[in-house]
């Protein structure tokens, strides 16, 4: 009896991905059996997909059967490209699909990143969809929601994702595995424009190097223009002492995150819903973050049943100077981006600043006033921003400074 | 397959569907538009009775189902209906079938209001000739039975209000009516709402008790005269039949309906009560339907909200009635729900205790051959569908490889509202849900007026009016073969047609009782 190798997902609940089983022979040519549930729809196309990712990557006897549960061709090559990699077999190239039309988006240091969702990196489903919740950014996790087994089959299905599906205007996100596994992971994405490489359980700053000098090299030799942004998670009492060498380890941080599952694991303490276990730790991250001129970020609620909950805590997140949360069902994006809002009276004072600030530049003033009270710049750049998130958030019509102006041109003309 | 139709024997309907002109002997009206038919005549009716004949003691109990049914003169070929309020957890219409398999009876039509999966004993009651054939929604199973060209006479599906029409016309004549009833007196009074397999309103029922030659009413809670509230009147009642049990509880209503959790239908659901709001429909006074889905569950959620905020409150609603609707009723947000069918328990319990509650029948609702029904007073509707295609045309009653899925049960009806919403996913899994052309056609483009999907809404550009509503929101207001673009896009592709054979097995009815569409046989 030969060996036989599988990849995939099968079983009643399965929907949107397929399982391959790959049985290799010395001659007889290729053998392949599907079954499929859009056979009437999609049969011919699935069989067709299947035969060209087999001949690309070069198997030439084996026996392959596919059970299709309605994935699509990306979907189908990645599960197909992990068999023939577990049996050993073809010629060790990849297959990459033709890219999809968000391929090429692009990214900035300075956007917002209030939602992150994240998305199981062995779970095809929710793909598809996710950035019709309009998160500012997806994570396409390949760490702790893909089991060990499925390690090598999620990378493939994750860097297909990455080329294919089209995330819109979210901001595309990877979180690697730890260690020499998640160096090996970049191999596999970096080139398909991820935009930040979320670096788990970062405890010092030579890890986050190590991520960095890796990512750049495969950025650099895929022939890739911008940078791949870093986004270190920390998650343990080690991580918290060092987070500024971490937060000002490679110019390509953009912003600093915590994992509190792991944090309070590694405190030996109960996480609560009042967080007062670690609200030394995430003072740290946001004030080491804030250091380093970048963006903190919290972690994730995890009950995403209790929307109340995640107001609450998204709120006091706010307070506590962090700019995101992450979000662990797609539900939880617009509590989270309503819950960061500004609100009315901040926009107020933000625009009565930024007024100041233009009126002082106009007249060529080195300091900005507003009544008899100067404002310091840290003050003015909030205060940019706020405005700015008003307006993306439409809570500011775009021309407000013009009505602005004409309302109160007559009160300043002393 | 001796009573098969040849396709010689189709004709296209107005909108160009080859339908049968005989159906199971009957000669039909192909389709003629929304409003084209209007039929001649006058309404059927059952014999007329004499009391004298029906005991003074109001004692109509017999023994067993089959002692009923022989006293009712059960013979071949003749026409048996039952009723769907236990939905899977029915268990009086396979005690029917299994008792005229005893009597030796055969070629008999099952006329059910709905059938569910708990049903395909039929099956083998078809095989053995004792069922001839169906006439009603065929899914599951029964379903797979039909679409193989397996049953031996085609399946008609109608909505609820085409079932009524049916009885009422004449075009059906039910010779034997069996009413379960989780509560009734020796007389035949009967209701829904006490009892252990209580399920709410009986009024599926109705037209039965009205028009059938003969009614038999099977309880397991028995109650001295008078059961109240009579919703099934001992009046048109001929026997009463004591059994152990009707129906399983826990599959008929269920503990507690669950919102759904899917991110996409959610927000499919957030925004179609933001188009409601929105488009003005959502003010005081306004009325809308809702129905158990998940993501219609989820819709009467997010505009519960947006009725508090809004300090907005409706003159009615609509069921499918469940704990949702009720705690709206009970907070004052509406002042009636008008309640079609009970999908669990608290919705039960308000029928029976809350005056405000109110059961409603296939007449009141959706009957399109009467002087007007309320359907069409209803102000917004929210539907599911299988297919839609890029003119609005919708398909519920079979999935896109063809095969029979749904029956219509109230949504033909439903599409008469002011505002008709089909609130579906663009896509399942890799399969496309706008298409160019549905497989089936059971609801006419010009009544969907707006498609909501996880990538867009899509408004009939009949509704201008609509479209000049919402302008200004921040809805994402698309075309729909944008959306159809995309999705195909997303799939690879087109979907190839489904491999159809050459054989009608079934024809969906319109409310008027005329053609819409055929369904036909599937190659496996």
């Amino acid at each position: 009896m030969n060996p036989v190798f599988e990849a995939g997902q099968r079983g009643e609940k399965v929907r949107s991905d397929c399982w391959v089983r790959l049985e290799p022979r010395t001659s007889g040519g290729l053998e392949l059996c599907v079954t499929s549930k859009v056979d009437a729809m999609y049969g011919d196309a699935v069989r067709a997909t299947c035969r060209t990712v087999l001949e690309a990557l070069g198997v030439r006897d084996a026996v392959v059967t596919v059970e299709d549960a309605g994935a699509l061709d990306f979907v189908l090559a990645a599960r197909i490209e992990a068999v023939v990699k577990r049996a050993g077999l073809g010629n060790d190239t990849a297959f990459l699909p033709p890219p999809g039309p968000g391929f090429g988006t692009r990214t900035t240091r300075e956007r917002f990143r209030r939602s992150r969702l994240y998305l199981p990196g062995n779970e095809p489903k929710h793909f598809l969809n996710a950035s019709q919740h309009k998160p500012d950014a997806i994570i396409l996790d390949l760490e702790d929601s893909v089991a060990p087994p499925a390690k090598d089959a999620a990378r493939l299905l994750v860097r297909n994702a990455l080329r294919v599906v089209d995330f819109g205007q979210c901001e595309r996100m990877v979180r690697i595995n730890q260690g020499e596994r998640g160096l090996a992971d970049l191999d596999a994405v970096v080139p398909q424009n991820v935009h930040v490489i979320l670096i788990p359980k970062v405890e010092s700053a030579e890890q986050v190097q190590a991520v960095d000098a890796r990512a750049e090299k495969v950025r650099l030799a895929a022939g890739l223009e911008s940078p791949c942004f870093l986004m270190p998670i920390i998650e343990s009492a080690l991580g918290c002492f060092n987070a500024l060498a971490i937060a000002t380890a490679s110019p390509n941080i953009v912003a600093l995150t915590i994992g509190l599952e792991d944090y309070t694991a590694d405190l030996g303490a109960q996480r609560t819903p009042e967080g007062r276990e670690s609200f030394w730790a995430r003072q740290v991250v946001v004030n080491a973050a804030r250091a380093a001129g970048v963006t903190p970020i919290d972690t994730v609620f995890s009950d995403f049943s209790d929307m109340e909950g995640l107001r609450q805590s998204v709120l006091e997140a706010k307070a506590l100077g962090f700019e995101g949360k992450g979000c662990i069902h797609p539900r939880q994006v617009p509590v989270v981006h309503e819950a960061f809002a500004p609100s009315s009276e901040e926009v107020e004072k933000a625009k009565r600043i930024v007024l100041a600030f233009q009126d002082a530049e106009r007249r060529g003033l080195g300091v900005v006033a507003l009544g008899s009270k100067m404002v310091d710049p840290p003050v003015v750049k909030r205060a940019l921003r706020t405005v700015l998130m008003a307006e993306a958030l439409a809570l500011l019509p775009k021309d407000w400074q013009s009505l602005t102006e004409m309302s109160s041109t007559s009160g300043r003309a002393h | 397959m001796a009573d098969r139709l040849d396709s010689e024997e189709l004709r296209e309907n107005v909108l160009r569907r080859p339908v049968p002109e005989v159906v199971n002997g009957k000669k039909q009206v192909p389709y003629l538009g929304v409003h084209g038919y209007r039929v001649q005549g006058r309404k059927a009716g059952p014999p007329i009775p004499t009391a004298a004949d029906y005991p003074a003691n109001g004692d109509k109990r017999v023994g067993s189902l089959p002692e009923a049914l022989e006293a009712c003169g059960i013979q071949d070929g003749m026409t048996l209906s039952t009723h769907h309020h236990f939905r899977n957890g029915d268990f009086v219409s396979n005690m029917l079938f299994d008792a005229c398999a005893k009597l030796g009876r055969r070629d008999l039509m099952w006329f059910p209001s709905a059938s569910f999966p708990c049903h395909e004993p039929m099956i083998a009651h078809m095989q053995a000739g004792v069922v001839h054939h169906i006439e009603g929604s065929l899914n599951g199973p029964l379903g797979d039975y039909c679409t193989d060209g397996k049953m031996r006479g085609l399946g008609v599906l109608r909505s609820h209000g085409g079932r009524w029409q049916a009885i009422q016309d004449g075009e059906v004549h039910i010779d034997i009516a069996v009413i379960a009833a989780p509560c009734a007196d020796p007389f035949g009074n009967a209701n829904g709402v006490h009892g252990p397999a209580a399920c709410g309103s009986l009024y599926f029922a109705l037209a039965d008790s009205l028009y059938a030659d003969r009614v038999i009413v099977v309880t397991d809670h028995l109650v001295p005269f008078p059961a109240i509230p009579w919703q099934i009147q001992g009046n048109n009642v001929d026997f009463v039949v004591c059994v152990d049990r009707i129906g399983d509880p826990s599959k008929i209503v269920s503990g507690t309906t669950e919102i759904t959790k899917s991110p996409d239908r959610l927000l499919i659901a957030e925004w179609v009560a933001r188009f409601v709001r929105d488009a003005g429909i959502m003010r005081n006074g306004f009325s809308f339907q809702a129905g158990a889905g998940g993501t219609s569950l989820a819709f009467a959620m997010y505009l519960k909200e947006m009725m508090r905020q809004a300090g907005v409150k409706a003159r009615f609603v609509r069921g499918g009635s469940t704990r949702y609707l009720v705690e709206m009723l009970k907070e004052g947000l509406t002042d009636y729900i008008l309640d079609g069918q009970t999908f669990d328990l608290e919705g039960v319990a308000s029928m029976r205790d809350n005056p405000c509650h109110v059961p409603t029948s296939p007449f009141t609702s959706y009957n399109y051959h009467g002087k007007g029904f309320f359907g069409t007073l209803v102000d917004v509707v929210v539907l599911g569908a299988t297919e839609v295609d890029v003119n609005f045309n919708a398909n519920v009653v079979t999935h896109s490889d063809g095969r029979l899925l749904h029956g219509i049960g109230g949504w033909q009806n439903c599409l008469f509202a002011g505002c008709t919403i089909l609130a579906v996913p663009a896509l399942r899994d890799r399969i496309p849900v706008i298409v160019d052309e549905v497989t089936t056609l059971t609801g006419p483009g010009e009544l969907v007026d707006v498609i909501v999907t996880e990538r867009g809404i899509a408004i009939n550009p009949r509704r201008s009016d609509l479209l000049e509503r919402v302008k200004g929101s921040d809805l994402p207001i698309r075309d729909i073969r944008d959306i159809q673009r995309e999705v195909e896009q997303v799939c690879g592709g087109k979907p190839k047609p489904p491999r159809r054979g050459g054989q009608v097995v079934a024809v969906v009815k319109w409310v008027d009782g005329t053609v819409l569409d055929s369904v036909w046989n599937v190659e496996r």
